[in-house]
Parts: C-alpha cells; structure tokens; sequence
C-alpha cells in the first residue's frame, strides 16, 4: 500500500506538487493521470526518496522510501526516464542491482525472460530502442519480486504489442493481490488497464475513484434527439420526467434513456431524424475535469470523490 | 520515524564493483593507465642511459624517475573516477542505484572505497611495473637503485598510494559537481592550478602553496630523499587524504540533501 500524506514540492517558484493526499490499495491497478506538467513524475519521485518533499509525506506500507532496507524486495519501479547506463550489458545492469539486494543471479536471467530480452541479454543498453529500454526498466522493477510496483509512463515508446503486454502484465500483477500504480496521460490506455483512478491537476488532487465513476460523475450522457416539431416533444417527454434543453433545432435529453424518448415520440406521432444516446469517453471526462488546470489555465480545481 | 537503517554493505561492495567492471570504458582506461606509466619508464630511462654523464648521477632519484609516468596515468585514473559517479548521473543510472540503495550517504561512500581499491591496486601495478622496467634499463649504467635501497619500497609503494588517493579526490569532484565536464575542470584545477598561478600569488604565499598544493603534497611520498621546502612523505600524503576525505565527504553530506 502506498500512502502520500499532505505532500507537497516546490522549485523554486513552481509548486510542482500541491497538498497531494492520497493511498494506493493492493490488488488493483490504481492509474495516475494527469495533463502534462502536473506533478505524476515528482509525485513519484517523492515516493521513492529520489527527491524531498517540501512538506508532507509518503510511505509505503508504512515506511518511508530511505527507510526500507534492500527496497527492491518490496517496491520495484520504472521512472520515465531511462535510468541505465548505455555502456553495460542488460545483462549486467540488472546483475549489479540484483547484487545490492542480495538477489540471487538466476533470478536475473528469469526477469530477462520475462520481458523478452534474453537474446539481446548482454548487448549494451546504448544501442536499445525505447522500447527495449522500456522492457528492461521493468524487469529492473521485477527483479526483487516486489508487493509494490510504481511505473511512470510505462507505455511510453511501445508498439501496439508491448503496450498490449504491459497492460496484461500490470492486470496480472494487480491479480496477484499487488499495488499497482501506473501514471499516464492517456486516458484511452487506463480506461482499459486501471481499475482505480487518481488525477491531479496543477500538483492538486482532481478525483480519486474508480474508472466508472469518473466516467459517470463527468458531464452526464444525454440523449441527442432532432425532430421537425420540437414543441410537442418537448411537452410530452416532460410527462416522463425528462429534462430538456433546446439547442439549435435539436434536443439534448437528461433523465430519461433513449429507449423511452423513441416510445414517447411514437406514442405521440412525433417523426424523429435523429435519436442518439450520447456518453463523454473517458477522455472527455479527464478532459472536461481538468481542462481547468491544464498549465496556463484558469486557476479554479473541481473536487469530487475523495 | 527514526528507525535505524542498516544496509548490506557486502551487497553495496559487491554491487558497485561489478558496476566498475562491466564498463568497457574501464578496462581501457586501466590499461592505457599502465601502459601510459610504462611507456614512460622505458623512454625516460632509455633517453637518461642514451645520454649518460658520469655527473648526472649526482643527486639523482633513480627511484622517483622511474615512477614519473605515474603523472600521467593519476590524470587517466582521475578521469575514471570523475566518470564512475558522474556517467550516473549523466546516464539516469543514479536513480536507479538511489532507489535499489536508498541509504545514499553509505551507498556513495561504499561506491568511493570500491574505486578507491580498484585504483590502489591499478596504482601499484603502474608503480612497480614501470619501477622494474625502468631499474633494469638504469642498471646498464649503473645507476639503479633496488627495493632493498633506503626508502625505496616506500616511494614505489607510494607511487600506488598517491594514485589511489588522487582517485578518491576525483571520485568525491565528480560526486559534489555531478557533471562529467565540470568535474573534470574541477579536477585538473586541484592538481594543476596552484603551480600554474603560483607567479601570481604574492611571494609571501610561495613557500606554503608549494608545500600544500595537493600533488606537491602527494608527491613527495615517491621522493626518496626529502626535497628542500616539501613536506615529508607521510605528512604528504597525510595532507593529500585529507583533501580527498574533506571533498568526498562534502559529497557525502550533500548527496543525503539533495535531491536526485
Ligand atoms: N527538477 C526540477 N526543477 C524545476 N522544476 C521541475 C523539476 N522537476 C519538475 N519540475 C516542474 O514541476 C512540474 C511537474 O513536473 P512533472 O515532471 O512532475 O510532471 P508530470 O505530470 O510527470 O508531466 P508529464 O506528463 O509531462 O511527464 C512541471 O512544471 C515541471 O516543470
Ligand atoms: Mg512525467
């Protein structure tokens, strides 16, 4: 489980990181989103020691980051930037960091295996494709057979295939009862691989629910309806309960689905041209909620969930 | 939430020596290093038994001119450990050797004594090697000097040690400056700087920066005879460690402050 208390990180003159609170519960795969610039990757940072909080905290199952002793054991993740170094061998890098942990050496060759890489083992990184990079970031991330894993933009540079595998990959860690916690900005990606969502804004908290409920507490689906003779619809679906609002010669209906608009209007020998249910993708929803604090602009943040 | 950590220092050691000698980068390095202080055993004692005069023999360090190339080989070995912290970070590599050892203040202190090793031990071969080779071209004139000979094991020893200590100081540069580039100036400031400038320095200051200067410090421990206003041996390199012990653990200090 990872807990992020009230944290917060300024450079300077950037609060890159806002009051953020929030917990990473085991046994789903919790994505992180956020438009550009705001604040995953130093969040994440912050949870793995790599930079200090200003103010606030963050712990994983309970302890601080620099408090675990051979953190790879618990936590393993993969930072958005490659964090290699070109001239040693995949082979090698993953050695010397199974070594600090006191990681046995086979399991080195086993975490090679499972990203693919084996036959390009003692190539040197220098030479690997961001997306080879991407796979040898996430053995480096498997290598201790962690509870927790923390990947930032993992999709990143991927082919359609690689990104097929990761999101099965993180579904089947997320099923093996492990926190996981993946950022990324595109919504259609975590729409399919996160069970739980948690979007910032500006270094603030946006939403913190499930991919449904983000879906659903955006602008609601309406149904989209054109008819020659809008007043007597409007007159009948107010009988249902619907709610209406007239917009250049077509109706946008609220409260009631599509199917009860079509039988009011046969009912009441209203001619349709158009009878549509209309639903926001989760793209749409991510970015009506946070359209507002997308860098450069307005200031004002919408709370929902908690 | 005060909880002690410890770390498992085999593992760290362990760790960071197969990261020195997984880099291709290394092994030329530590080779031309030799190679470099060989070479110039052979040239210089060759040229010195080419052109010999009785007289040149009068106060001649046959020891210390052996060892001369080891001037040139503390510059690539230098280098080499500028680059062991500061490729790192160049890289993104120190991320991921910050969250596998998040304990950073022993991580970095370990990664020194791991290079400071690898370069005692390159340090010595440079040193006895081109000592022998150049001993046996000087004794064609008779003028070498063997490891039995007053203070002669202690210069040639030193010659390893200096190399090892001026590795140290590279290592804790690279670590305060984090940039390869800016390391690397820094780095040949330190060793060339003070006698570069010493002319413009009021001559008051002369005798004390030329004692105190960190290769005229060092070095004196490959002297055999005691040179006229240097420090001895051991203060020597005495003062040269605490240089490499002051910067390093400044980089120490710093490295657990800041972020990554
Ligand atoms: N080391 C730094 N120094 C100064 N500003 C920084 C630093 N790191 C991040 N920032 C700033 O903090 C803000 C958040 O950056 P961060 O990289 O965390 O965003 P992100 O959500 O990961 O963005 P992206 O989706 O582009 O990866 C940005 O405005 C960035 O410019
Ligand atoms: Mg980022």
């Amino acid at each position: 489980m990872i807990e992020v208390a009230n944290l917060s990180k300024r450079f300077g003159s950037t609060l890159a990181v806002d009051g953020l609170s929030f917990t990473v519960q085991p046994g789903r795969v919790t994505g992180f989103l956020g438009p550009n610039g705001s604040g995953k990757s130093t969040t994440m940072r912050m949870i793995l020691g790599l930079d200090h909080p200003t103010r606030g905290s963050a712990t994983i199952n309970g302890r601080e980051y620099g408090a675990i002793r051979r953190p790879m054991h618990q936590v393993g993740s993969l930072l958005d930037a490659k964090a290699m170094h070109g001239g040693r061998s995949a082979y090698h890098h993953l050695l010397c960091v199974a070594q600090s942990n006191g990681i046995p050496r086979r399991r080195v060759g086993e975490v090679l295996e499972l990203v693919g890489l084996s036959s390009v083992a003692r190539k040197r990184a220098r030479g690997f494709s961001l997306g080879m990079g991407q796979r040898l970031g996430i053995a480096t991330a498997l290598l201790g057979d962690p509870e927790v894993l923390m990947f930032d933009e993992p999709v990143n540079g991927l082919d359609p295939e690689g990104i097929l595998w990761i999101r099965t990959l993180l579904r089947s860690l997320a099923a093996e009862g492990r926190t996981v916690f993946v950022s990324s900005h595109l919504m259609s990606e975590m729409a399919l691989t996160a069970d739980h969502l948690v979007v910032i804004g500006r270094g603030r908290l946006i939403a913190d629910c499930s991919t449904a409920e983000l879906v659903a507490s955006s602008s609601q689906s309406y149904v989209h309806v054109k008819t020659p003779d809008v007043d007597k619809l409007i007159e009948a679906l107010a009988t249902v309960g619907a709610d209406v609002v007239e917009a250049d010669q077509s109706l946008r209906v609220t409260g009631v689905g599509s199917a009860t608009v079509g039988e009011v209007a046969a009912r009441e020998g209203v001619v349709l041209h158009e009878l549509t249910l209309r639903q926001p993708s989760l793209e749409a929803a991510f970015m009506e909620l946070t359209r507002d604090t997308v860098e450069f602009g307005g200031a004002s943040t919408l709370q929902i969930g908690a | 939430m005060a909880v002690p950590v410890t770390i498992g220092v085999p593992n760290v050691l362990v760790s960071e020596w197969t990261k020195l000698r997984s880099l291709r980068s290394t092994y030329w390095t530590a080779i031309v290093a030799v190679v470099v202080a060989i070479g110039i055993a052979i040239l210089g004692c060759s040229s010195f038994v080419r052109h010999f005069s009785p007289s040149d023999l009068h106060g001649f360090d046959a020891a210390s001119f052996s060892v001369q190339g080891l001037y040139a080989s503390q510059i690539l070995l230098g280098a080499l450990g500028v680059l062991t912290i500061s490729g790192e970070y160049a890289t993104g590599m120190i991320r991921t050797t910050l969250t596998s050892v998040p304990q950073r203040r022993s991580m970095l202190v370990l990664k020194g004594a791991v290079f400071a090793a690898a370069a005692l031990v390159l340090g010595e071969i440079a040193s006895f090697g081109s000592f022998g080779v150049g001993q046996a071209i000087l004794h064609g004139k008779h003028a070498g000097v063997s490891l039995g000979d007053h203070n002669v094991l202690r210069a040639v020893i030193g010659g390893g040690l200096y190399i090892a200590v001026v590795g140290l100081l590279a290592f804790g540069l690279g670590a305060l400056v984090r940039r390869t580039a800016g390391a690397l100036a820094a780095f040949f400031a330190v060793l060339f700087l003070p006698s570069a400038l010493i002319d413009l320095l009021p001559s008051s200051w002369h005798d004390t920066v030329m004692k105190y200067a960190p290769a005229n410090a060092g070095t004196q421990i490959m002297a055999v005879t005691r040179q006229h206003h240097m420090l001895t041996a051991w203060n020597g390199l005495g003062v040269l460690v605490l240089y490499a012990v002051a910067i390093t653990g400044l980089a120490v200090y710093l490295i657990g402050r800041r972020d990554a």
